[in-house]
């Protein structure tokens, strides 16, 4: 090191006539500059490219979806039951109304347990044996195949009641939205500041009042989310309910009983050789598309209003 | 300093530390602490940063119990009891000895309810009697006509300043017999710092008050009794007067005079 500095010391004496000047130069090297934009605009490119793939292939099967669907749209849609092969006035009403009971009643089943889970995980077992194998558990089962779930309920339910329900398409997918509620419950509980906690302790709070009146009150927008989200992910859920649920020819309101709903009549009526029920199925994917991308969109609304206060 | 204290005052202690020694893991952090603290008196810990005062101040309340691995051992006496008996219920403790932190912390909810869930939590008051309560503590905590008409709106929405002296208002509601102050104005502007003086000068007719400072000037102004901290020990007590003007120590005298190495 110190021979190499003392020759080009030497080198730059022996070079140049004026040293005085250069030795206060500014240290910028242009070149490694320059190499530096290069490469950000390369990473810009690649970025940008990949973006551009992904959005072409959203837009066109939005713009397919909208294309076929919305022709689909119309008041009996919503009212009449879906028909025969090629006959007129057909609907999804009893599948919007099937969907929306299993549906509504899985999130009412799934939130309290999985937001208690989430509270259980963040609040009081950190560092515990049992809730770190809660935890690893609860990841397998957020990336398990929903038609695996399907099966198991079936195996479960179906084949010991001798019959597809309602409620046994209510229990797959509460199977598949609790996972979801409780990792964002126990990340947006993990959010909440310490020193809240510390606060509210120290005004001689019991934990559990601690937990739900603070800590859970505080996150109480982003777990709304988590349950959106989980509402969202279920509302299109189809294998789990191929399953279970089945399908329905007729109104029906009983959860007893095999029920119709929108994903199982999309797969069944997209398969069929009749055009109606193929513009049906577009319909109802329409639909589908529209509510999840609702729910969504209004779930990170009030989650971003809420922050911002 | 601003009050010549009078014997009788100075005659009750109302907390005792007997040979205290604290551990965070294996990291002796106190050691063998002997310290009186007198009722209705205001006392303040100073000392260089990581000396040890706040983890003295949160023994006084058990708040290291939240976390496992810190450990204190010894005796602090509070009412003929030792606090630091595994025994000793921790949320009856929190109830008679107060809080405020550093950074102010409104609980998401109104102000009315911010004051009012410390109360809830030991007494049964009717609406009037707890609309009493709420305009009292926010009164002592001089905060009151600054929130009078928005009692409704969310603790979140008030600023830094308003925010500490609504946590303030909230630790005198439960009325504590003590009440711990952690650096409560670090985070304020020299106003709101002022006005948070002001009011633990006032405070001390009803509560014992115990405050960590960084500021020197701050437990100048508002202390009587000042405890001088260094490496986790307690390297001088005494009246505020004496410590600041006559301190026994040369370590005290070099950190006041900011000759501290």
């Amino acid at each position: 090191m110190n021979s190499t500095t003392s020759i080009s010391a030497t080198d730059q004496d022996a070079h140049q006539g004026d040293v005085s000047k250069m030795t206060i130069q500014e240290p910028i090297n242009m070149s490694i500059y320059a190499k530096r934009k290069r490469t950000n605009l390369i990473g810009l490119f690649l970025s940008m490219s990949a973006m551009t793939l992904g959005l072409v292939f959203l837009l066109w099967i939005l713009s397919i979806l909208f294309f076929k669907g919305f022709s689909a749209f119309s008041l009996d849609l919503f009212l009449n039951k879906t028909p025969g092969p090629d006959s007129v006035n057909g609907g999804l009403g009893n599948a919007i109304i099937g969907s929306l009971m299993i549906v509504v009643s899985c999130t009412l089943i799934s939130t309290p347990i999985g937001v208690m889970a989430g509270i259980y995980l963040s609040e009081y077992g950190q560092k515990s044996k049992f809730s770190e194998i809660t935890r690893f558990l609860n990841d397998i089962m957020l990336s398990a195949p929903s038609i695996v779930i399907g099966l198991f309920v079936y195996a479960l339910v179906v084949v010991n009641a001798k019959h597809f329900s309602g409620w046994a398409g209510t229990l797959a997918l509460t199977l598949i939205a609790i996972p979801v509620v409780v990792r964002t419950t126990e990340n947006m509980l993990s959010l909440v500041p310490v020193s809240l906690r510390e606060a509210a302790f120290a005004l001689g709070a019991p934990k559990w009042k601690v937990s739900l009146s603070i800590v859970l009150k505080a996150a109480r927008s982003g777990v709304m989310t988590g349950v959106l989200l989980a509402l969202a992910r279920v509302s299109g859920e189809t294998a789990p309910l191929l399953f279970t649920a089945l399908n329905n020819p007729f109104f029906s309101l009983d959860m007893n009983a095999p029920m119709a709903n929108l994903p199982v009549v999309i797969f069944q009526f997209a398969m069929s050789p009749y055009q109606n029920w193929v513009d049906l199925a577009w319909g109802g994917a329409l639909l589908i598309t529209l509510s999840v991308l609702g729910l969504n969109i209004f779930a990170r609304s009030y989650f971003k209003e809420k922050i911002s206060v | 300093m601003q009050t010549t204290l009078s014997p009788e005052v100075i005659s009750q202690n109302v907390l005792e530390i007997r040979n205290l020694n604290f551990y965070y893991g294996s990291f002796h952090s106190l050691k063998n602490i002997n310290l009186d603290i007198k009722e209705n008196t205001v006392t303040a810990f100073i000392g260089p940063s990581g000396c040890g005062k706040s983890t003295l101040l949160r023994t006084l309340n058990r708040m290291y119990d939240l976390y496992p691995g810190q450990r204190a051992e010894g005796e602090i006496m509070f009412k003929g009891e030792n606090i630091l008996n595994p025994k000793q219920d921790l949320n009856l403790l929190r109830a008679r000895v107060g809080m405020v932190f550093q950074k102010p912390t409104p609980f998401p909810m109104s102000i009315y309810d911010n004051i009012a869930f410390g109360v809830r939590l030991y007494e049964d008051l009717s609406r009037s009697e707890m609309d009493e309560r709420v305009e009292w503590a926010l009164q002592k905590a001089a905060i009151w006509t600054e929130v009078k008409d928005k009692l409704g709106q969310s603790g979140l929405s008030l600023s830094g300043g308003q925010q500490q002296r609504l946590c303030i208002a909230r630790g005198i509601a439960v009325k504590p017999a003590i009440l711990l102050l952690d650096e409560p104005t670090s985070a304020l502007d020299p106003i709101s710092t002022g006005k948070v003086e002001e009011l633990v000068t006032t405070l001390k007719s009803e509560y014992t008050v115990v405050i960590v400072t960084h500021n020197m000037q701050q437990a100048a102004r508002v202390s009587d009794f000042t405890a001088y901290m260094y490496l986790g020990d307690l390297v001088e007590f005494g009246e505020t007067e004496q410590v600041f003007f006559k301190p026994k120590r040369k370590e005290t005298e070099d950190y006041i005079t900011g000759r501290f190495g």
